[in-house]
Protein backbone atom coordinates (compact mmCIF):
# COMPACT_ATOMS: atom_id res chain seq x y z
CA UNK A 1 0.00 0.00 0.00
CA UNK A 2 1.59 3.56 -1.10
CA UNK A 3 0.47 6.83 0.62
CA UNK A 4 0.67 9.68 -1.11
CA UNK A 5 -0.42 13.07 1.30
CA UNK A 6 -1.90 15.79 -1.27
CA UNK A 7 -2.53 18.16 1.29
CA UNK A 8 -2.04 18.66 5.34
CA UNK A 9 -0.70 21.78 7.01
CA UNK A 10 -1.30 25.59 6.29
CA UNK A 11 -2.22 24.18 2.58
CA UNK A 12 -4.94 22.61 4.23
CA UNK A 13 -5.75 25.59 6.27
CA UNK A 14 -5.79 28.01 3.24
CA UNK A 15 -7.66 25.64 1.33
CA UNK A 16 -10.74 25.93 3.98
CA UNK A 17 -10.64 29.86 3.68
CA UNK A 18 -10.61 30.23 0.31
CA UNK A 19 -13.33 28.20 0.00
CA UNK A 20 -15.01 30.53 2.64
CA UNK A 21 -14.49 33.16 0.96
CA UNK A 22 -15.72 32.12 -2.23
CA UNK A 23 -18.67 30.92 -0.31
CA UNK A 24 -19.10 34.59 0.69
CA UNK A 25 -18.96 35.90 -2.98
CA UNK A 26 -21.80 33.96 -3.82
CA UNK A 27 -24.14 34.33 -0.75
CA UNK A 28 -23.28 37.56 1.08
CA UNK A 29 -24.91 37.70 4.03
CA UNK A 30 -26.12 34.02 4.17
CA UNK A 31 -29.57 35.11 5.11
CA UNK A 32 -31.07 32.90 2.55
CA UNK A 33 -28.21 30.58 2.43
CA UNK A 34 -27.87 27.18 4.74
CA UNK A 35 -24.99 25.24 4.95
CA UNK A 36 -25.54 21.41 4.57
CA UNK A 37 -23.12 18.79 5.78
CA UNK A 38 -24.00 15.11 4.42
CA UNK A 39 -23.32 12.30 6.95
CA UNK A 40 -20.81 10.43 7.61
CA UNK A 41 -17.74 12.22 6.85
CA UNK A 42 -18.94 15.70 5.41
CA UNK A 43 -20.19 16.34 8.53
CA UNK A 44 -16.85 17.64 9.57
CA UNK A 45 -15.77 19.59 6.24
CA UNK A 46 -19.63 21.50 6.60
CA UNK A 47 -18.31 22.12 11.00
CA UNK A 48 -15.16 23.11 10.23
CA UNK A 49 -16.57 25.45 6.91
CA UNK A 50 -19.60 27.00 9.09
CA UNK A 51 -16.99 27.74 12.56
CA UNK A 52 -14.63 29.43 10.01
CA UNK A 53 -17.67 31.94 8.12
CA UNK A 54 -18.82 32.86 11.97
CA UNK A 55 -15.73 34.11 12.67
CA UNK A 56 -15.99 36.65 10.25
CA UNK A 57 -18.12 39.66 11.46
CA UNK A 58 -21.86 39.74 10.35
CA UNK A 59 -21.77 35.75 9.44
CA UNK A 60 -22.37 34.29 13.06
CA UNK A 61 -26.15 33.58 12.30
CA UNK A 62 -25.07 31.14 9.17
CA UNK A 63 -27.25 28.07 9.60
CA UNK A 64 -25.80 24.65 9.80
CA UNK A 65 -27.46 21.45 9.69
CA UNK A 66 -26.62 17.26 9.17
CA UNK A 67 -28.39 15.13 6.84
CA UNK A 68 -27.91 11.47 6.44
CA UNK A 69 -28.93 9.73 3.10
CA UNK A 70 -28.58 6.10 4.03
CA UNK A 71 -32.41 5.71 3.07
CA UNK A 72 -32.33 7.21 0.12
CA UNK A 73 -29.50 5.38 -1.27
CA UNK A 74 -29.46 3.59 -4.38
CA UNK A 75 -27.54 0.70 -3.43
CA UNK A 76 -29.45 -0.77 -0.72
CA UNK A 77 -28.85 -4.43 -0.72
CA UNK A 78 -26.65 -4.48 -3.95
CA UNK A 79 -23.54 -3.40 -1.44
CA UNK A 80 -21.31 -6.76 -0.70
CA UNK A 81 -20.59 -4.73 2.88
CA UNK A 82 -23.82 -5.59 3.82
CA UNK A 83 -26.47 -3.05 5.71
CA UNK A 84 -26.20 0.46 5.29
CA UNK A 85 -26.25 1.62 8.74
CA UNK A 86 -27.57 5.38 9.12
CA UNK A 87 -26.36 8.19 11.00
CA UNK A 88 -28.34 11.10 12.63
CA UNK A 89 -29.92 13.99 11.16
CA UNK A 90 -30.06 17.29 12.92
CA UNK A 91 -31.41 19.60 10.31
CA UNK A 92 -33.35 22.41 12.61
CA UNK A 93 -34.58 24.35 9.50
CA UNK A 94 -36.80 24.46 6.55
CA UNK A 95 -35.05 24.83 3.28
CA UNK A 96 -38.28 25.99 1.84
CA UNK A 97 -37.23 28.87 -0.51
CA UNK A 98 -33.30 28.89 0.45
CA UNK A 99 -29.97 28.36 -0.95
CA UNK A 100 -28.87 25.12 -0.15
CA UNK A 101 -24.92 24.53 -0.10
CA UNK A 102 -24.15 20.45 0.28
CA UNK A 103 -20.85 19.81 1.88
CA UNK A 104 -19.13 16.09 1.28
CA UNK A 105 -15.29 15.54 1.68
CA UNK A 106 -14.77 13.37 -1.29
CA UNK A 107 -17.05 13.59 -4.70
CA UNK A 108 -16.25 10.74 -6.80
CA UNK A 109 -19.31 8.88 -8.85
CA UNK A 110 -21.72 11.17 -7.89
CA UNK A 111 -24.12 9.02 -6.13
CA UNK A 112 -24.00 10.40 -2.74
CA UNK A 113 -24.80 13.52 -3.93
CA UNK A 114 -28.04 12.15 -5.80
CA UNK A 115 -29.11 10.69 -2.94
CA UNK A 116 -28.33 13.55 -1.13
CA UNK A 117 -30.78 15.61 -3.25
CA UNK A 118 -33.39 13.16 -2.79
CA UNK A 119 -33.01 13.46 0.91
CA UNK A 120 -32.95 17.29 0.58
CA UNK A 121 -37.27 17.09 -0.38
CA UNK A 122 -38.14 16.20 2.51
CA UNK A 123 -37.04 19.64 4.27
CA UNK A 124 -38.97 21.49 1.39
CA UNK A 125 -38.21 22.87 -2.09
CA UNK A 126 -34.87 25.20 -1.66
CA UNK A 127 -34.78 27.98 -4.39
CA UNK A 128 -31.32 26.57 -5.39
CA UNK A 129 -28.50 23.60 -4.28
CA UNK A 130 -25.13 24.44 -4.81
CA UNK A 131 -22.25 21.72 -4.16
CA UNK A 132 -19.08 21.87 -2.38
CA UNK A 133 -16.62 19.30 -1.65
CA UNK A 134 -13.24 19.09 -0.70
CA UNK A 135 -11.15 16.75 -2.62
CA UNK A 136 -13.18 16.16 -6.33
CA UNK A 137 -11.88 13.35 -7.87
CA UNK A 138 -11.95 13.87 -11.99
CA UNK A 139 -13.20 11.66 -14.70
CA UNK A 140 -15.10 9.09 -12.43
CA UNK A 141 -18.18 10.52 -12.39
CA UNK A 142 -21.27 8.01 -13.06
CA UNK A 143 -23.67 10.57 -12.46
CA UNK A 144 -24.02 14.41 -14.33
CA UNK A 145 -23.23 15.53 -11.05
CA UNK A 146 -20.71 18.65 -10.69
CA UNK A 147 -19.47 20.73 -7.87
CA UNK A 148 -19.37 24.61 -7.82
CA UNK A 149 -16.67 24.84 -5.07
CA UNK A 150 -13.53 22.75 -5.05
CA UNK A 151 -10.74 22.01 -2.53
CA UNK A 152 -8.51 19.99 -4.68
CA UNK A 153 -8.98 18.07 -7.57
CA UNK A 154 -7.44 14.48 -8.55
CA UNK A 155 -6.21 12.25 -10.99
CA UNK A 156 -6.61 8.94 -10.10
CA UNK A 157 -8.37 5.78 -10.75
CA UNK A 158 -11.00 3.17 -9.24
CA UNK A 159 -8.87 0.99 -7.11
CA UNK A 160 -7.29 3.94 -5.21
CA UNK A 161 -8.96 5.58 -2.41
CA UNK A 162 -9.22 9.05 -0.97
CA UNK A 163 -8.90 9.96 2.52
CA UNK A 164 -9.55 12.92 4.15
CA UNK A 165 -8.58 13.10 7.98
CA UNK A 166 -9.86 16.17 10.40
CA UNK A 167 -8.18 17.07 13.21
CA UNK A 168 -11.31 16.58 15.59
CA UNK A 169 -11.59 12.62 14.91
CA UNK A 170 -8.43 11.90 13.42
CA UNK A 171 -5.93 14.03 14.87
CA UNK A 172 -4.96 15.77 11.81
CA UNK A 173 -5.76 17.33 8.93
CA UNK A 174 -5.03 15.60 5.82
CA UNK A 175 -5.85 14.24 1.92
CA UNK A 176 -4.00 10.88 1.52
CA UNK A 177 -4.07 9.22 -1.84
CA UNK A 178 -3.94 4.90 -1.11
CA UNK A 179 -2.55 3.43 -3.48
CA UNK A 180 -1.98 -0.80 -3.99
CA UNK A 181 1.20 -2.08 -4.25
CA UNK A 182 0.99 -3.76 -7.62
CA UNK A 183 -0.54 -0.90 -9.62
CA UNK B 1 -18.11 4.85 5.02
CA UNK B 2 -17.32 4.70 8.35
CA UNK B 3 -20.57 2.49 8.97
CA UNK B 4 -20.24 -0.93 10.14
CA UNK B 5 -21.18 -3.84 8.58
CA UNK B 6 -23.90 -4.52 11.59
CA UNK B 7 -26.70 -7.29 10.64
CA UNK B 8 -29.45 -8.65 12.24
CA UNK B 9 -28.42 -12.34 13.48
CA UNK B 10 -31.57 -13.40 11.83
CA UNK B 11 -33.43 -13.69 8.46
CA UNK B 12 -36.74 -13.76 9.78
CA UNK B 13 -38.70 -12.05 12.77
CA UNK B 14 -40.28 -15.47 14.18
CA UNK B 15 -39.66 -14.26 18.09
CA UNK B 16 -37.49 -12.23 20.71
CA UNK B 17 -36.11 -15.88 21.45
CA UNK B 18 -33.79 -16.07 18.12
CA UNK B 19 -32.67 -12.58 18.72
CA UNK B 20 -29.30 -11.40 20.64
CA UNK B 21 -29.20 -8.39 22.90
CA UNK B 22 -26.87 -6.77 19.76
CA UNK B 23 -29.70 -7.49 17.68
CA UNK B 24 -32.10 -5.35 19.76
CA UNK B 25 -29.57 -2.71 19.66
CA UNK B 26 -29.44 -2.50 16.00
CA UNK B 27 -32.90 -2.40 15.78
CA UNK B 28 -33.40 0.40 18.41
CA UNK B 29 -30.74 2.39 17.22
CA UNK B 30 -31.96 2.25 13.66
CA UNK B 31 -35.70 3.01 14.83
CA UNK B 32 -34.28 5.96 16.43
CA UNK B 33 -33.81 7.18 12.84
CA UNK B 34 -36.84 6.06 11.80
CA UNK B 35 -38.44 7.80 14.24
CA UNK B 36 -36.61 11.38 13.19
CA UNK B 37 -37.92 10.53 9.46
CA UNK B 38 -41.50 10.20 11.03
CA UNK B 39 -41.54 13.84 12.33
CA UNK B 40 -40.37 15.27 9.14
CA UNK B 41 -42.57 17.17 6.86
CA UNK B 42 -42.33 14.73 4.47
CA UNK B 43 -42.51 10.84 6.43
CA UNK B 44 -40.96 8.84 3.28
CA UNK B 45 -37.92 7.09 2.48
CA UNK B 46 -37.18 5.17 -0.66
CA UNK B 47 -35.67 2.25 0.94
CA UNK B 48 -37.72 -0.39 0.03
CA UNK B 49 -39.14 0.37 -3.09
CA UNK B 50 -38.32 -3.13 -4.65
CA UNK B 51 -39.57 -4.92 -1.78
CA UNK B 52 -43.50 -6.32 -1.62
CA UNK B 53 -45.20 -6.81 1.39
CA UNK B 54 -47.86 -9.38 2.42
CA UNK B 55 -49.82 -8.80 5.35
CA UNK B 56 -51.82 -11.86 6.14
CA UNK B 57 -53.80 -11.86 9.33
CA UNK B 58 -55.42 -14.70 10.45
CA UNK B 59 -56.81 -13.47 13.63
CA UNK B 60 -58.32 -9.68 14.12
CA UNK B 61 -55.84 -6.80 14.24
CA UNK B 62 -56.23 -3.04 14.43
CA UNK B 63 -53.09 -1.46 15.98
CA UNK B 64 -50.92 -3.87 15.19
CA UNK B 65 -51.95 -4.18 10.94
CA UNK B 66 -52.09 -0.79 10.86
CA UNK B 67 -48.93 0.10 12.21
CA UNK B 68 -47.27 -2.78 9.78
CA UNK B 69 -49.21 -0.86 6.84
CA UNK B 70 -47.95 2.51 7.82
CA UNK B 71 -44.49 1.26 8.63
CA UNK B 72 -44.43 -0.70 5.24
CA UNK B 73 -45.77 2.55 3.12
CA UNK B 74 -43.35 5.10 4.81
CA UNK B 75 -40.37 2.64 3.30
CA UNK B 76 -42.28 2.68 0.76
CA UNK B 77 -42.53 -0.53 -0.10
CA UNK B 78 -45.87 -2.22 -2.13
CA UNK B 79 -48.36 -4.09 0.35
CA UNK B 80 -51.02 -6.37 -0.33
CA UNK B 81 -53.62 -6.93 2.84
CA UNK B 82 -55.06 -10.18 3.02
CA UNK B 83 -57.90 -10.81 5.94
CA UNK B 84 -58.58 -14.52 6.95
CA UNK B 85 -61.99 -13.98 6.91
CA UNK B 86 -62.81 -13.00 3.37
CA UNK B 87 -60.38 -15.74 1.91
CA UNK B 88 -59.87 -19.08 0.27
CA UNK B 89 -58.72 -20.22 3.82
CA UNK B 90 -62.63 -20.45 4.63
CA UNK B 91 -62.82 -23.28 1.78
CA UNK B 92 -60.53 -25.15 3.24
CA UNK B 93 -57.20 -24.09 1.81
CA UNK B 94 -54.08 -25.36 3.81
CA UNK B 95 -51.42 -22.16 5.48
CA UNK B 96 -48.57 -23.42 3.35
CA UNK B 97 -50.94 -23.10 -0.35
CA UNK B 98 -52.40 -19.91 0.71
CA UNK B 99 -48.99 -18.11 1.29
CA UNK B 100 -47.38 -20.19 -1.86
CA UNK B 101 -50.24 -18.90 -4.00
CA UNK B 102 -49.71 -15.33 -2.76
CA UNK B 103 -45.72 -15.62 -3.25
CA UNK B 104 -46.18 -16.97 -6.26
CA UNK B 105 -47.14 -13.56 -7.06
CA UNK B 106 -43.90 -12.42 -6.63
CA UNK B 107 -43.84 -11.06 -2.56
CA UNK B 108 -40.68 -10.79 -1.15
CA UNK B 109 -42.06 -10.68 2.89
CA UNK B 110 -44.99 -12.24 4.89
CA UNK B 111 -46.10 -10.00 8.14
CA UNK B 112 -48.10 -12.56 9.69
CA UNK B 113 -50.53 -12.51 12.02
CA UNK B 114 -52.37 -16.13 13.28
CA UNK B 115 -54.08 -17.89 15.96
CA UNK B 116 -51.48 -20.89 16.33
CA UNK B 117 -48.73 -20.77 18.12
CA UNK B 118 -45.43 -21.19 16.13
CA UNK B 119 -47.74 -21.07 13.01
CA UNK B 120 -44.74 -18.06 12.02
CA UNK B 121 -41.91 -20.73 12.62
CA UNK B 122 -43.18 -23.43 11.10
CA UNK B 123 -43.78 -20.92 7.75
CA UNK B 124 -40.64 -20.04 7.79
CA UNK B 125 -39.35 -23.86 7.04
CA UNK B 126 -41.89 -24.18 3.91
CA UNK B 127 -41.94 -21.43 2.45
CA UNK B 128 -39.15 -19.07 0.48
CA UNK B 129 -39.49 -15.71 1.54
CA UNK B 130 -39.04 -13.53 4.69
CA UNK B 131 -41.59 -13.99 7.77
CA UNK B 132 -41.97 -11.04 10.57
CA UNK B 133 -44.51 -12.81 13.26
CA UNK B 134 -47.17 -10.50 13.84
CA UNK B 135 -48.26 -12.62 17.16
CA UNK B 136 -48.55 -16.55 17.05
CA UNK B 137 -51.56 -17.48 19.28
CA UNK B 138 -50.50 -17.45 23.08
CA UNK B 139 -46.55 -17.47 22.32
CA UNK B 140 -44.85 -14.62 21.03
CA UNK B 141 -45.55 -11.22 19.58
CA UNK B 142 -41.72 -9.99 19.13
CA UNK B 143 -42.84 -6.53 17.43
CA UNK B 144 -44.68 -5.12 20.69
CA UNK B 145 -41.85 -6.17 23.00
CA UNK B 146 -39.41 -4.72 20.54
CA UNK B 147 -41.16 -1.38 20.93
CA UNK B 148 -42.55 -1.76 24.60
CA UNK B 149 -38.55 -1.45 25.38
CA UNK B 150 -37.87 1.06 23.24
CA UNK B 151 -40.81 3.46 24.82
CA UNK B 152 -38.94 2.29 28.13
CA UNK B 153 -35.86 3.49 27.14
CA UNK B 154 -37.15 6.57 25.36
CA UNK B 155 -38.89 7.38 29.21
CA UNK B 156 -36.19 6.03 31.28
CA UNK B 157 -33.31 6.50 29.20
CA UNK B 158 -31.99 2.81 29.69
CA UNK B 159 -33.48 -0.79 30.07
CA UNK B 160 -30.90 -2.08 32.33
CA UNK B 161 -31.45 -2.38 35.65
CA UNK B 162 -34.84 -0.91 35.05
CA UNK B 163 -37.65 -3.13 37.32
CA UNK B 164 -40.58 -4.00 35.00
CA UNK B 165 -43.59 -5.36 36.31
CA UNK B 166 -46.02 -7.34 33.70
CA UNK B 167 -49.18 -7.67 35.39
CA UNK B 168 -52.04 -9.34 34.26
CA UNK B 169 -53.17 -12.43 31.85
CA UNK B 170 -49.41 -13.86 31.80
CA UNK B 171 -51.05 -17.29 30.73
CA UNK B 172 -52.24 -16.23 27.56
CA UNK B 173 -50.44 -13.12 26.88
CA UNK B 174 -47.72 -13.56 24.08
CA UNK B 175 -46.96 -10.29 24.62
CA UNK B 176 -46.16 -11.23 28.48
CA UNK B 177 -43.72 -14.06 27.09
CA UNK B 178 -41.96 -11.44 24.38
CA UNK B 179 -42.15 -9.09 26.71
CA UNK B 180 -39.90 -10.99 29.17
CA UNK B 181 -37.97 -12.65 27.04
CA UNK B 182 -36.68 -9.04 25.17
CA UNK B 183 -36.13 -7.18 29.01
CA UNK B 184 -34.12 -10.00 30.11
CA UNK B 185 -31.87 -10.10 27.19
CA UNK B 186 -31.26 -6.17 27.39
CA UNK B 187 -31.06 -6.59 31.26
CA UNK B 188 -33.65 -5.70 33.22
CA UNK B 189 -35.08 -7.25 35.84
CA UNK B 190 -38.69 -8.60 35.24
CA UNK B 191 -41.95 -9.55 38.13
CA UNK B 192 -44.89 -11.11 36.75
CA UNK B 193 -48.33 -10.51 38.47
CA UNK B 194 -51.60 -11.37 38.30
CA UNK B 195 -54.21 -14.12 40.03
CA UNK B 196 -52.81 -17.90 40.62
CA UNK B 197 -55.01 -19.31 37.97
CA UNK B 198 -53.30 -16.85 35.11
CA UNK B 199 -49.54 -17.34 35.93
CA UNK B 200 -47.79 -20.09 33.88
CA UNK B 201 -46.45 -23.06 36.94
CA UNK B 202 -42.98 -23.13 35.78
CA UNK B 203 -43.11 -18.55 34.71
CA UNK B 204 -39.64 -18.29 37.30
CA UNK B 205 -38.04 -20.77 35.11
CA UNK B 206 -37.60 -17.61 32.98
CA UNK B 207 -35.98 -15.71 35.00
CA UNK B 208 -38.50 -13.69 37.07
CA UNK B 209 -40.38 -12.71 39.68
CA UNK B 210 -43.41 -14.13 40.62
CA UNK B 211 -45.83 -11.90 42.94
CA UNK B 212 -49.47 -12.42 43.56
CA UNK B 213 -50.22 -8.80 45.43
CA UNK B 214 -50.56 -6.14 42.97
CA UNK B 215 -49.25 -2.97 45.34
CA UNK B 216 -46.04 -5.41 46.72
CA UNK B 217 -45.31 -5.58 42.48
CA UNK B 218 -46.06 -1.62 42.03
CA UNK B 219 -43.88 -0.83 45.31
CA UNK B 220 -41.12 -3.09 43.39
CA UNK B 221 -41.05 -2.03 40.08
CA UNK B 222 -40.22 1.77 37.88
CA UNK B 223 -42.54 0.51 35.04
CA UNK B 224 -45.35 -1.34 35.07
CA UNK B 225 -46.95 -2.75 32.22
CA UNK B 226 -50.65 -3.77 32.87
CA UNK B 227 -51.94 -6.23 30.04
CA UNK B 228 -55.37 -7.07 28.86
CA UNK B 229 -57.69 -9.28 29.94
CA UNK B 230 -58.13 -11.07 26.81
CA UNK B 231 -61.29 -12.60 27.39
CA UNK B 232 -61.97 -13.70 24.08
CA UNK B 233 -58.83 -16.30 25.39
CA UNK B 234 -60.99 -17.22 28.25
CA UNK B 235 -62.86 -20.74 27.35
CA UNK B 236 -63.00 -21.53 31.46
CA UNK B 237 -63.65 -19.22 34.74
CA UNK B 238 -59.74 -18.46 35.44
CA UNK B 239 -61.29 -15.78 37.91
CA UNK B 240 -64.63 -15.49 39.46
CA UNK B 241 -65.83 -11.91 37.71
CA UNK B 242 -64.14 -9.19 36.07
CA UNK B 243 -65.41 -7.17 38.96
CA UNK B 244 -63.58 -8.80 41.40
CA UNK B 245 -60.31 -8.95 39.29
CA UNK B 246 -60.70 -5.36 38.58
CA UNK B 247 -60.77 -4.41 42.88
CA UNK B 248 -57.97 -6.98 42.87
CA UNK B 249 -55.28 -6.60 40.19
CA UNK B 250 -56.88 -3.59 38.59
CA UNK B 251 -54.76 -0.56 38.54
CA UNK B 252 -56.08 2.71 39.54
CA UNK B 253 -55.42 6.63 40.77
CA UNK B 254 -55.59 5.74 44.94
CA UNK B 255 -53.39 3.19 44.23
CA UNK B 256 -51.00 5.16 42.60
CA UNK B 257 -51.05 7.87 44.93
CA UNK B 258 -50.06 5.72 47.53
CA UNK B 259 -47.17 4.99 46.16
CA UNK B 260 -43.82 7.30 47.06
CA UNK B 261 -42.74 7.20 44.02
CA UNK B 262 -43.76 7.65 40.18
CA UNK B 263 -44.24 4.76 38.15
CA UNK B 264 -44.28 4.73 34.24
CA UNK B 265 -47.42 3.09 33.10
CA UNK B 266 -47.59 1.02 29.96
CA UNK B 267 -50.18 -0.76 27.99
CA UNK B 268 -50.03 -2.82 24.89
CA UNK B 269 -54.13 -1.80 24.10
CA UNK B 270 -56.77 -2.40 23.47
CA UNK B 271 -57.51 -1.07 27.16
CA UNK B 272 -60.39 -2.54 28.68
CA UNK B 273 -61.00 1.18 30.76
CA UNK B 274 -62.19 0.24 34.34
CA UNK B 275 -60.49 -3.21 34.12
CA UNK B 276 -57.20 -3.59 34.53
CA UNK B 277 -56.88 0.29 34.53
CA UNK B 278 -58.94 3.03 35.13
CA UNK B 279 -59.16 6.17 32.92
CA UNK B 280 -57.65 8.61 35.44
CA UNK B 281 -54.46 6.21 35.10
CA UNK B 282 -54.62 5.44 31.67
CA UNK B 283 -54.34 9.37 30.21
CA UNK B 284 -52.33 10.36 32.83
CA UNK B 285 -48.25 12.13 32.57
CA UNK B 286 -47.54 8.83 34.15
CA UNK B 287 -48.64 6.66 30.81
CA UNK B 288 -46.61 6.17 27.74
CA UNK B 289 -49.72 4.48 26.19
CA UNK B 290 -49.47 6.82 23.19
CA UNK B 291 -45.97 6.91 23.18
CA UNK B 292 -45.93 3.17 22.49
CA UNK B 293 -48.11 3.67 19.52
CA UNK B 294 -46.16 6.03 18.20
CA UNK B 295 -42.92 4.48 18.67
CA UNK B 296 -44.56 1.47 17.43
CA UNK B 297 -43.85 2.34 13.43
CA UNK B 298 -40.54 3.22 13.99
CA UNK B 299 -40.16 -0.15 15.47
CA UNK B 300 -41.51 -1.67 12.36
CA UNK B 301 -40.03 0.21 9.73
CA UNK B 302 -36.78 -0.54 11.45
CA UNK B 303 -37.14 -4.21 11.52
CA UNK B 304 -38.68 -4.68 7.82
CA UNK B 305 -36.00 -1.99 6.83
CA UNK B 306 -33.04 -4.42 8.85
CA UNK B 307 -34.36 -7.93 7.18
CA UNK B 308 -35.31 -6.20 3.97
CA UNK B 309 -31.19 -4.93 3.82
CA UNK B 310 -30.15 -9.45 3.86
CA UNK B 311 -31.94 -10.30 0.89
CA UNK B 312 -29.27 -10.77 -1.28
Amino acid sequence: MKRSILLEGQKFQITIQRLCHQLIENHADFSDSVIVGIQPRGIYLGRRIAEELKQIPGLAAVAYGELDITFFRDDFRRKDSGLLVPSSTSMDFIVEGKKVILMDDVLWTGRTIRAAMDALQAFGRPEKIELLVLVDRRFSRQLPIEPDYIGIQVDSIDSQRVIVSWDEVDAHDRITLLTEKDN
Amino acid sequence: MTASNRQLSTQHLLGIKDLQAGDIQLIFETADNFKDVLNRPIKKVPSLRDITIANIFFENSTRTRLSFELAEKRLSADTINFAASSSSVSKGETLIDTVNNILAMKVDMIVMRHPYPGAGIFLSRHVDAQIVNAGDGAHEHPTQALLDAFSIRERLGDVSGKKVAIIGDILHSRVALSNILCLRKLGAEVMVCGPTTLIPKYISSLGVKVEYNLVNALKWCDVANMLRIQLERQDMAYFPSLREYSMLYGLNKRLLDSLDKEITIMHPGPVNRGVEITSDVADSRHSIILDQVENGVAIRMAVLYLLASKRG
